[in-house]
């Protein structure tokens, strides 16, 4: 397989879209908009995984088992994000994050 | 059937105890029923009681040892505590008389507690008071003795302040009560200490480990203490002095409890547990010492406060005191024969008194001034000629009972002092003397209340047959009750005593002494409250000495001591540590809490609320962890389970 790509490449396309979805993650005031970041943040590590894998242990397939487990878990935990965004929007007809801070002191 | 009640002695203060169950739970709103429930358990104990006295005193092999049988109460590695009876003449004696007093004292308050609104309760109270008194007379074990006299002890504060109603009796309840309370307090500490040193709180093994006391590494002085401890004890339960305080107060309970208290139960309970604990005392001639001292100077104190008292009550009550105080002067010489003997009749001619004042103030409607009496023998001849009965019983004229028990601790205390203690001379002075004054202000007050002119304002009737039957029993008892002791036959001696039987001759010299004595303190009474109708020569005496008079009529201003002392001291004191407490200790604990409040306050404001904040946390510092691992120094990565 030598066609030139390094894992460097993999590794900096993950670190950014890691950085990315964690940017969104925190500095979004919208539900939705965080709940995709999330994602973006777990498609990051996933292609991590994968690349590790490919570099490391070619025969065996560790690293996509892995990836697919948390594809598994990532759209658990949306279907889950959601239920609760339509749950909170409907109760207080919002989904802004700022104002769901009633579990503060 | 001796047999079967020899061995089941602890039926005796069972029954009484039953009564009073049954009547608080089952019978209290029938005053009828529990009257006689609780007469009839008193009276079956008295049954029980008497085969016993048969038992023991046909077998003279209790003499020698007393019959103990015990179960085990609790206990654990190395420290038992049994529970059990013990039974020898002195405690068959007691139980004879201890429930024969209470019979009688419960069939009279059928009479005079009639129409109290409380009947019920007065006889459950009356049943549980006996029961204490029997369980304790046949404890085998200091500790057992102590749970009984106890409860003897809240007998006591439950029937002084049985008239709720009055201020003066709950002041006098809670005044015997804490008083005592202090003596038991000194006594707990002595039976702590024996514990201890000896291993053991039972009564035969105690008598056995006492006298080689060196071997369980107790100094003499430290016996001393012991004893000394444990004699605080009887000071306060039989009103030695200086706790004496409580014993006058407590005849505001109704007059049968004055007479239970004063004869058969709670103050002879003290005298009882110094003749029990004996062997402990002849070790130590120190605390003997102390012991016959404080007797001999309560009874002449006693004596010398009765004789201005102007309430029936009051001067018997002092007159108690007084007699303890002959009793502990009797143990303090070692005789326990003597002391057992004045117990004896005392219980019995004090508890005719007792009885025979409650009598008159029933028919005076509680007028109890004896100043205000006179004449009343016409009206109320056998109230009347059964107090004379016991006025001579006192005052110790032969034959009646009292002359031989005050003669025996006559001659005992003559022959400790010719044993080389020259204390003795004192003691025995004083002891005379009180004869003389026991005399007198008795004759004083049975003259003043029913010889002399009758009063127009009275109207005294003779009270009815539940209460004079008892008085003319005690009367009986009263004159003959000391014939089983008299120098010639002493069968008392014989069966009740310590140490070696002693046979002393009959001292007709000392008991000419006591009878002169006795007839010139009655016949001084003669002259100046009834020969001389206007009393005109008292009345002289009094205003001449003021001083003295009021000295005593005031207690020797004794309870006036105490009450500065409480109110000075002790309320000081508690002022100073309530100070103490509520700054210092509370300060302590409230300022621990205010610090924790203080900082969970200021520590709340971290908990923002906003997810998105904490996620940074957690991202911030998963990256501190991540950099520290990578490249920080080793030491702290091997702490993290580092890469390397």
């Amino acid at each position: 397989m030598g066609t030139g790509l390094n894992p460097s490449y993999f590794i900096g396309l993950s670190a950014a879209l890691f950085a990315i979805g964690m940017y969104g993650a925190l500095s979004k005031r919208n539900i939705i908009s965080v709940l995709i970041s999330i994602e973006l943040m777990l498609c990051a590590v996933n292609i991590n995984l994968v690349a590790f894998n490919k570099f490391l242990t070619p025969d065996a397939f560790l690293g996509q088992i892995f990836a697919i487990f948390i594809i598994t878990v990532a759209a658990a935990e949306v279907g889950l994000g959601l239920a609760l965004i339509i749950a909170i929007s409907r109760r207080r007809e919002t989904n802004n994050l700022d104002d769901l801070n009633w579990l503060r002191w | 059937m001796v047999e079967f009640a020899l061995n089941h002695a602890w039926l005796v203060p069972l029954l009484p105890a039953l009564a009073f169950v049954i009547i608080v739970f089952l019978t209290q709103r029938w005053k009828r029923l529990s009257s006689l429930v609780s007469i009839t358990a008193m009276l079956g104990s008295f049954v029980i009681a008497s085969i016993i006295a048969y038992g023991v005193f046909t077998n003279h092999e209790f003499i020698e040892k007393s019959l103990v049988y015990s179960l085990k109460w609790f206990g654990m590695e190395g420290f038992n505590i049994n529970v059990g009876v013990m039974l020898d003449p002195t405690s068959s004696m007691m139980l004879f008389m201890v429930s024969l007093v209470a019979s009688l004292i419960q069939i009279y308050s059928t009479g005079y507690m009639k129409g109290d609104p409380q009947y019920s309760l007065f006889f459950a109270y009356l049943s549980l008071f006996g029961a204490s008194m029997l369980g304790l007379i046949i404890s085998s074990n200091l500790l057992q003795l102590f749970v009984m006299w106890e409860l003897v002890g809240l007998c006591s504060y439950l029937l002084i302040g049985f008239y709720t109603f009055k201020v003066s009796a709950r002041e006098a309840a809670k005044k015997a009560f804490m008083t005592t309370r202090i003596g038991d307090f000194g006594m707990l500490l002595g039976i702590l200490f024996l514990q201890i040193k000896f291993g053991t709180l039972d009564l035969v093994e105690l008598a056995a480990a006492i006298p080689m006391f060196e071997q369980f590494g107790v100094s003499l002085g430290l016996l001393t203490l012991i004893a000394l401890l444990f004699f605080m004890g009887p000071v306060a339960k039989s009103g030695q002095f200086p706790l004496h305080v409580w014993l006058p107060d407590a005849m505001e309970g109704p007059t049968p409890v004055s007479a239970l208290i004063h004869a058969a139960t709670m103050v002879v309970a003290g005298v009882y547990l110094i003749g029990r604990t004996l062997f402990l005392y002849v070790q130590v001639p120190g605390a003997m010492e102390v012991v016959a001292a404080i007797g001999a100077f309560t009874a002449l104190f006693a004596a010398a406060i009765a004789i201005t008292q102007r309430e029936i009550k009051r001067i018997l009550a002092y007159s108690t005191v007084s007699q303890l105080g002959y009793m502990m002067l009797a143990l303090g010489v070692g005789s326990l024969s003597a002391s057992m003997f004045h117990l004896w009749t005392h219980a019995f001619f004090k508890a005719l008194m007792f009885l025979a004042a409650g009598s008159v103030l029933h028919a005076l409607h509680n007028k109890a001034d004896v100043w205000d009496m006179g004449g009343l023998i016409k009206k109320m001849p056998i109230t009347g000629w059964t107090f004379v009965v016991g006025g001579l019983a006192i005052a110790g004229i032969p034959p009646f009972a009292g002359f031989w028990s005050k003669d025996e601790i006559l001659v005992v205390t003559m022959e400790y002092a010719k044993h080389g203690h020259a204390l003795g001379y004192v003691l025995f002075g004083m002891a005379a003397f009180t004869a003389f004054l026991t005399a007198f202000y008795m004759w004083r007050m049975i003259f003043l209340t029913f010889f002399g002119k009758e009063k127009a304002e009275n109207h005294p009737h003779e009270s009815p047959w539940s209460m004079t039957a008892p008085l003319i029993v005690l009367a009986v008892m009263a004159s003959i009750g000391g014939l089983i002791g008299t120098p010639w036959a002493n069968i008392w001696g014989e069966w009740i005593n310590f140490g070696e039987v002693h046979h002393a001759e009959p001292a007709l010299g000392l008991m000419l002494l006591s009878v002169i004595l006795a007839l010139a303190g009655i016949g001084l009474a003669y002259t100046l409250y009834c020969k001389d109708g206007e009393k005109k020569t008292a009345r002289k005496l009094a205003e001449n000495y003021q001083s003295l008079y009021q000295l005593s009529y005031n207690k020797f201003y004794i309870d006036e001591v105490y009450a500065w002392f409480t109110q000075k001291i002790v309320d000081g004191t508690a002022r100073v540590t309530y100070y103490f407490d509520i700054y210092f200790v509370d300060g302590i604990v409230n300022g621990i809490a205010a610090v924790t409040r203080g900082s969970g306050k200021g520590l709340r404001y971290l908990q923002t609320g906003s997810m998105q904040t904490y996620a940074l946390v957690f991202f911030l510092a998963i990256l501190v962890i991540t950099v520290v691992l990578a490249f920080g120094s080793p030491s702290l990565a091997s702490i993290m389970g580092g890469v390397k």
